[in-house]
């Protein structure tokens, strides 16, 4: 069986949804919201790593990107304010 | 963050990322992933112990626990490691593979699953890189939590 054509679609599935998650972590006005949609952009971004066969890479982006960054912006942001301030 | 669904997730999760992460270390020469990869999945899992519990109970947990010693004994250990191969050979010399030592059996030839008991010194490198990088992690994200931490409501 021939899987070239699943993984190309698979592919334009990724790409779309790494814009649409990137676009809502820049757009949205709560900080939080933001933070979330950016752990989701690294698991897609994981998920693209796992497609182009590089699984070490995977598993550091998902660990790293998804997790860790995550809990740390979680971290500042419960010391701050979770509402973007614009002068 | 220290609601009812995160404690639940963490009870649940914590545990399985933790053993997720030290097999990544473990069979770092055999399947994808290695010392980095497994330091980082093993800290995600105690950044989830952190973050999802009061300061109280992190710091009375985190409070015996030799982060710094750890990152230290990870550098040297792996440099110690290397200098091993220095015995008659070259650095990072792998003298261990197919001597019998503990991970150092012999390897077969041709096709098969691959063993847990072989590989040499590269598992070794990988345990030491895994306790670096999951004391490194660690650490940040602690003094992010315990430094940085006010007294602030949930919210």
């Amino acid at each position: 069986m021939n899987f070239s054509a699943l993984f190309w679609a698979l592919q334009v599935l990724v790409g779309l949804g790494l814009i649409i998650s990137a676009t809502a972590a820049i757009r949205f006005k709560n900080l939080i919201s933001a933070v979330i949609a950016m752990a989701v952009f690294s698991l897609i971004l994981s998920l693209e790593f796992y497609i182009l066969q590089a699984p070490d890479v995977a598993i550091a982006e998902a660990g790293v990107g998804a997790c860790l960054t995550t809990a740390m912006y979680l971290l500042a942001i419960k010391n701050t304010t979770d509402e973007e301030v614009i002068e | 963050m220290t609601t009812t669904i995160i404690k639940t997730t963490t009870r649940i999760l914590a545990s399985l990322i933790l053993v997720f992460g030290a097999y990544i270390i473990l069979h770092g020469h055999l399947t994808p992933g290695g010392g980095f990869q497994g330091g980082a999945v093993f800290a995600s899992g105690l950044a989830l112990l952190i973050v999802a519990c009061e300061d109280e109970i992190v710091k009375k947990r985190f409070e015996k626990v030799p982060l710094s010693p750890l990152e230290s004994i990870g550098a040297l250990g792996f440099l110690g490691t290397a200098l091993l191969g220095l015995m008659g050979y070259t650095f990072f010399k792998n003298v261990i593979a197919n001597s019998g030592f503990i991970f150092g059996g012999k390897t077969p030839i041709g096709i098969n699953p691959g063993y847990l008991n072989t590989g040499g010194t590269l598992a070794y490198m990988n345990i030491f890189v895994g306790m670096k990088v999951l004391a490194g992690l660690t650490s940040i994200v602690l003094i992010f939590f315990l430094l940085l931490g006010g007294k602030k409501d949930e919210w």
